[in-house]
């Protein structure tokens, strides 16, 4: 009895903390709440609440410089919605924003100044955030930021970061301007800044919730969550979208809305045959939700596009079938149209070829041995 | 004076029909998980689960009669062994590969008399053995997917970044057709040279013998 107490206070959140964060217009319900969605989020023990209370609220956050490039601010969009428990407020007033376009009150020189005393004074200690690709055709030009392109200012400015935060599909693997034919060879960050700490938050746009637990997760442990190949942090990414999809059990019954709107889509039934891409995309969009945790597109009725999977633009389109058009052949011809024809072409062939054997009557091997009847 | 002869040795004939029992069962349940086309009513039911299971299963037993059959190569007689597959190594082989060509197409008369496949054939096969190293491999790209931090998700790493898994599950996909196509073809070939040669070429991957008369080798 006293063992399982003493848990409970490891995960409780102190006192002291709770009436601060009151002071300041946050209730301690809200408080309450975005420390357990963040210790969820991370999929870290109810235990360490208290702890990520604690690094929030610390002396030692770092200050954050937010980049767009070619993107088209829909992250920024996202995470200035991000309202679990006035994310906002935590995040944006108590963690430094030091640099960010969309959001910062300082314009011009003014502002490339504060960007620049920042990356002075805390050196190697900021987080660097980038949203968007990085062009680089022609040197760079596609994307110039205060004079100077995107490629310079984001090698410097990650060079020197203590971590980087590529968010959304853009920054992380190029996104839609790296689509083909990709006029302005355009590259994810990772690939422009191949030395620095890079974790990707891919997605169009990404999980403010993922993004705000990758910051509380940085703040209490001094470092970036554990991160999979592709750079993706494994509490977000670690299990595929349809392994965890509320329309799973009619994927598994064999229950398909054929189309929009029709008799089973009326029903919630699975998406597949409108070529969701649930199946081949790792996010945790089906657990973590979007606004507020109050939907996301399968649960609206819509597949999944697979939106943050490297180059989704090129390589889960078309969106609305199951499997890529061949190359080569028009745009109707699916490939099971292809395979039957393969298929019949073969059996005619091979049937045409049989009645021509069967009428050669001179072909036989010598079989003198044998007595034939008839 | 015809001779009977032991050509296809019990691995061989075993491989060979746990082979076409998973091909017949894959392509089947490989179809229906591609486009699942059948009304089900029941919310209770596991028709795409059943499926998938049977599936799966298959592609394990698929995948040891490969392997086994490869391996067999290696250690069978000369009909079983790689150098059966690859006419083109040597000049009889190459003698074989035009003679039967040319019997196929109807410009040569006789049809070239050999003991084990005939060279067209063995060619077709070791394309087909490509074919079904392909589907092993892109099958188990896609299976392991349900676990990234798996067995069959490590070991197939590369092949998911280098292609991405839309490609292989098209890949996939296609090669079920080129399999059926070829199937076709593999039955009709059996039945004309049994027809041809009358040395119990289609009974001999039932019971392994052929009947030869050496005088037409």
């Amino acid at each position: 009895m006293q063992k399982e107490e003493k848990q409970v206070l490891d995960g409780m959140v102190p006192e002291d903390i709770l009436q601060r964060w009151e002071t300041r217009g946050v209730s301690r319900r809200d408080f309450m709440k975005f420390c357990s969605v963040m210790t969820a989020t991370l999929a870290l023990p109810v235990t360490m609440m208290g702890k990520i209370a604690e690094a929030i609220e610390g002396d030692n956050r770092p200050p954050v410089l937010w980049m767009e490039f070619l993107g088209c601010t829909g992250d920024t969009e996202a995470f200035l919605r991000a309202n679990q428990p006035t994310a906002t407020e935590i995040i944006l007033d108590y963690l430094s924003i030091d640099y960010h376009e969309t959001i910062m009150a300082a314009a011009g020189h003014q502002a490339e100044a504060a960007k620049r005393q920042t990356m002075e004074k805390y050196k190697g200690k900021y987080i660097a955030i980038v949203e968007g690709s990085i062009p680089t055709a022609e040197g760079g030009i596609h994307c110039t930021v205060g004079g100077d392109s995107a490629l310079n200012i984001v090698r410097e400015v990650c060079g020197n970061a203590a971590a980087t935060i590529a968010v959304g599909s853009c920054a992380s693997f190029g996104g839609i301007p790296a689509a083909a034919p990709n006029p302005t060879a355009a590259i994810s960050v990772s690939k422009a800044v191949p030395g620095a700490t890079v974790m990707n938050l891919p997605g169009c746009p990404l999980n403010a919730t993922n993004l705000t637990a990758a910051i509380v997760h940085f703040l209490t442990f001094g470092k970036l969550p554990a991160t999979d190949s592709l750079g993706r942090p494994k509490f977000a990414y670690g299990k595929r979208i349809h392994d965890n999809c509320e329309r799973r059990a009619h994927f598994d019954a064999g229950q398909y809305a054929e189309g929009f709107g029709d008799a089973g889509h009326r029903q919630g039934w699975c998406l597949y045959k409108l070529g969701c891409k649930g199946p081949e995309t790792f996010h945790n969009c089906p657990t973590v939700r979007y606004n507020e945790g109050t939907s996301w597109p399968v649960q609206a009725g819509h597949g999944c596009i697979g939106c943050s999977e490297p180059q989704f633009w090129d390589t889960m389109t078309p969106f609305y079938e199951r499997l890529p058009n061949v190359p080569g052949f028009g745009i109707e011809a699916t490939a099971d149209k292809i395979g039957l024809g393969i298929a019949a072409a073969t059996a005619v062939a091979f049937g045409a070829h049989g009645v021509a054997s069967a009428l050669r009557k001179d072909d036989n091997s010598d079989t003198d041995p044998v007595e034939k009847e008839g | 004076m015809l001779q009977i002869r032991y050509v296809w040795e019990w691995p061989v004939r075993l491989t060979h029909w746990f082979n076409v029992i998973s091909i017949i069962a894959l392509a089947v349940t490989g179809i229906y998980i591609g486009n699942p086309n059948i009304s089900v009513p029941e919310t209770g039911s596991f028709v795409m689960g059943w499926m998938r299971m049977v599936h799966f299963g298959f592609a394990y037993l698929f995948s040891v009669s490969v392997i086994v059959r490869l391996l067999w190569m290696f250690i069978g007689n000369e009909y079983a062994s790689w150098r059966a597959f690859m006419p083109w190594l040597t000049k009889e082989g190459w003698s074989h590969i035009v003679g039967t060509f040319c019997y196929y197409t109807f410009l040569r008369r006789k049809v070239p008399y050999v003991v084990g496949h005939n060279a067209l054939a063995a060619m077709a096969y070791s394309f087909v053995f490509l074919l079904f190293a392909v589907q092993v491999i892109s099958g188990f790209s896609l299976y392991g997917q349900y676990d990234p931090n798996g067995l069959w998700a490590s070991v197939t790493a590369p092949f998911l970044s280098l292609f991405g898994n839309q490609v292989l599950r098209l890949t996939h996909h296609m090669i079920t057709w080129l399999l059926i196509g070829f199937a076709i073809h593999h039955v009709y070939s059996a039945w004309l040279m049994d027809v041809k040669e009358k040395n119990g070429t289609l009974s001999s991957i039932f019971g392994g013998y052929k009947f030869i008369d050496p005088k037409d080798l």
